[in-house]
């Protein structure tokens, strides 16, 4: 069944699927099932490894093959790069991935495909993958499956049944942009299949309101990415997209990409030589607050802003914008209100939200509760003398915004903010 | 007042049964063994007692919420002498508090019950940690064998996971610090398990690798597959040692397939 190629292949439809960014096995609690192997266990998922680069091995990333008719300008697997090409067979993957599972390296499964022939020729082939290690191995843990843009309706409502979150990339959020680097697809061929899988959803829910043992259908979701640094788009482009599809009912994850220079020849492409992963790194705190901390995207990014700072997370950097809704007294304020706090996380905001049903708080609490006192001193007020070493009198509205900055970025921050500014600076213009 | 106990969880409880009794608050707990404070005048030694222990526990039951009750037990399993203080502290507090008021338990304004919750979050990690990071190889009698070694003693939190989890396979994980283990035949429950003679096992404690003669003959091939896919994944523009480390901290790495 395996051969002494199938390392080889593996290698490099492993090495084709790793700019995909999604690894998360989060987003749907199964538990184990009689004469089945694998359960899935919610919350965030588990990381089973973390690759040398940092990022977290869930499930097994790979392609099925990556082989590809499309051309678009940001993908290594454009059918105009001279790198290798390999496909893996239904059994060794099916092989690879159960014995894997069984020695608990992954999560599960995440499979992808470049578009072979036409769309629904790709989609049942990834389906039969799924189909099998569902219903003939008896493979209950995670599976990923990206859809194929253009694959019927059929082929995507039986995939919904044996996948636990299934995807389309947009990629580039503004169309324009989208059409430059991949004139063969437009935000259309993404929606679309995005709308299919969430009808199905919303069907299977009523489904199952009626039939209580109705099959599940992607019951974690879906999820989608965004390049980074490939085009001119904002930030702001980036997270007006991405908190519209947090108002769908079914999009669970925003992930963000940043472009790695692999296709240098083609000048619709800056250069880069480093990815942007200050800015991505960014990104996704805005993302966090997008989704945990109650912000508005008009509040992180406007007219003015259209860009995140590099220096400061963008929670600090709302704050120094907004030196009127300080200092907050954290005996009283409202948890969404504390969640606005630099330095005060989702953690410490519970902590003191129930500590403080017993008790005045003072900064000492916060301190030991794992507040990072250094950045919320100049944006809190608690229980204590004014006089007290522990609390400056000075917080930002004393200082003022300006002169408090320069306080709160650290010298590494600095550093790579910088580097990251002269090495992506490169589009001509 | 200083109280010294045997360093167990019945002993524990029951010293706070005797300071109750005693109508006293210690000013320290202390271990059988343990260096004694310079100006200590005054000494009792707690004798454990089951009966008195399980008299606590069932006070505590009605005292604190089911989640709260789990993380002491939890934070038990830290195996940490910094735990002691604080717990006893804890329940003594748990008992002191009028009936009419709510319990103590989130008041993390209170030193010891923030320290309590936070060593339990740490267990808590950890067992994540475990859930991770446990590598399995195949035996030839397809028995699945990972050795740990794990800072806080958390395999009784995860054998539940890996029982459900791998419930149509047989599999073994083994303790290498503490030097036991559960094993899993393949149906109904995992047991705790102990070698008596531990120089004999098929398999070494010190890299968790099995034995040639009873590695299964395509286990090789499925840990080359795994190493290989680990280094093809990785980005090399990216490479990230810190985050690497911070997120699989290296005392982890010798029992980990792709780190060997």
């Amino acid at each position: 069944m395996l051969t002494d190629s199938t390392l080889e292949r593996l290698r490099i439809l492993a090495e084709s699927a790793k700019y995909d960014v999604s690894c998360s096995s989060s987003g749907t609690v199964r538990r184990g099932k009689q004469g089945m192997v694998g359960n899935t266990v919610g919350g965030v998922g588990i990381c089973h490894s973390f690759a040398d680069d940092g990022r977290c091995i869930s499930l097994l990333k790979v392609m099925l093959t990556n082989y590809c008719m499309y051309d678009c300008a940001y993908c290594v697997n454009r059918r105009s790069n001279d790198i290798k090409r390999a496909t893996l067979s239904v059994s060794e993957l099916v092989s690879i991935t159960m014995e894997f599972y069984r020695r608990n390296y992954i999560e599960g499964l995440f499979l992808s495909s470049g578009v072979v022939r036409n769309p629904d020729y790709t989609m049942e082939r990834l389906v039969a993958i799924v189909r099998d290690l569902r219903t003939v191995h008896g493979f209950n843990g995670y599976i990923h499956l990206k859809s194929i843009p253009g694959a019927s309706r059929e082929l995507l409502n039986e995939a919904g049944l044996y996948a636990d979150r299934m995807s389309v990339n947009i990629e580039i959020p503004r169309e324009e942009s989208l059409k430059l680097l991949a004139p063969e697809k437009d935000h259309q061929s993404v929606f679309q299949p995005m709308k299919l899988i969430q009808q199905g959803v919303l069907e299977n829910k009523e489904d199952r309101r009626r039939y209580r043992h109705a099959p599940r259908f992607v019951p974690a979701g879906q999820s989608t990415q965004m390049i980074v640094g490939a085009t001119q788009d904002s930030d702001r482009d980036i997270l007006t997209m991405s908190s519209a599809l947090y108002g769908q009912p079914t999009i669970r994850r925003v992930y963000y990409s940043g472009y790695i220079s692999v296709n240098t020849y083609d000048s619709r492409l800056p250069v880069l030589k480093q990815p942007p992963l200050v800015r991505e790194n960014r990104l996704y705190q805005a993302d966090w607050l997008l989704r945990f901390y109650h912000f508005k995207v008009e509040e992180i990014v406007d007219d003015l802003h259209p860009n995140l700072d590099l220096e400061l997370d963008p929670k600090l950097a709302w704050a120094l914008r907004h030196p009127e809704a300080f200092p907050i007294d954290i005996n009283t304020a409202d948890y969404e209100w504390l969640l606005r706090v630099p330095g005060l996380g989702t953690k410490s905001a519970w902590l003191i939200i129930n500590a403080r049903r017993s008790c005045r708080l003072t900064s000492e609490h916060l301190k030991k509760m794992g507040v990072v006192m250094k950045k919320a001193k100049y944006f809190i007020t608690c229980h204590e003398l004014t006089a007290s070493t522990l609390q400056p009198l000075r917080g930002i509205n004393e200082l003022s915004p300006e002169r408090l900055r320069p306080l709160l970025i650290s010298p590494r921050q600095q550093r790579l903010a910088e580097q990251e500014k002269q090495l992506t600076l490169n589009f001509d213009d | 007042m200083v109280y010294t106990f045997d360093g167990t969880m019945d002993g524990l409880l029951t010293a706070v049964f005797d300071a109750f009794e005693r109508h006293e608050q210690p000013e320290a707990l202390l271990t059988t063994g343990d260096a004694l404070p310079l100006f200590c005048e005054r000494m009792h030694e707690v004798v454990t007692d089951e009966t008195r222990a399980q008299r606590v526990w069932t006070g505590l039951e009605k005292r604190l919420s089911r989640e709260a009750l789990r993380l002491i037990t939890v934070s038990w399993l830290s195996e940490m002498q910094e735990l002691n203080n604080p717990l006893f502290m804890y329940i003594f507090k748990t008992f002191q508090q009028p009936a009419e008021k709510p319990s103590i338990e989130r008041n993390f304004a209170d030193p010891d019950v923030l320290s309590v919750t936070n060593i339990a979050r740490k267990v808590l990690h950890e067992q994540l940690r475990m859930k991770q990071f446990v590598r399995f190889q195949k035996a030839k009698d397809g028995t699945y064998l990972a050795v740990v070694s794990p800072d806080h003693n958390v395999l009784p939190l995860i054998i539940d996971h890996f029982a459900d989890r791998f419930r149509d396979q047989p599999w073994m994980i083994y303790d290498a610090h503490r030097h036991y283990g559960y094993y899993y035949e393949g149906s109904g429950h995992p047991v705790r398990i102990t070698f008596e003679n531990e120089s004999e096992v098929p398999f070494s404690l010190s890299d968790g690798k099995l034995n040639d003669d009873v590695l299964s003959n395509d286990d090789h091939l499925f840990q080359d597959l795994w190493r290989t896919y680990f280094k093809a994944i990785c980005i090399r523009e990216r490479i990230n040692p810190r985050k690497q480390l911070s997120d699989m901290p290296r005392r982890y790495w010798k029992y980990m397939t792709e780190k060997q």
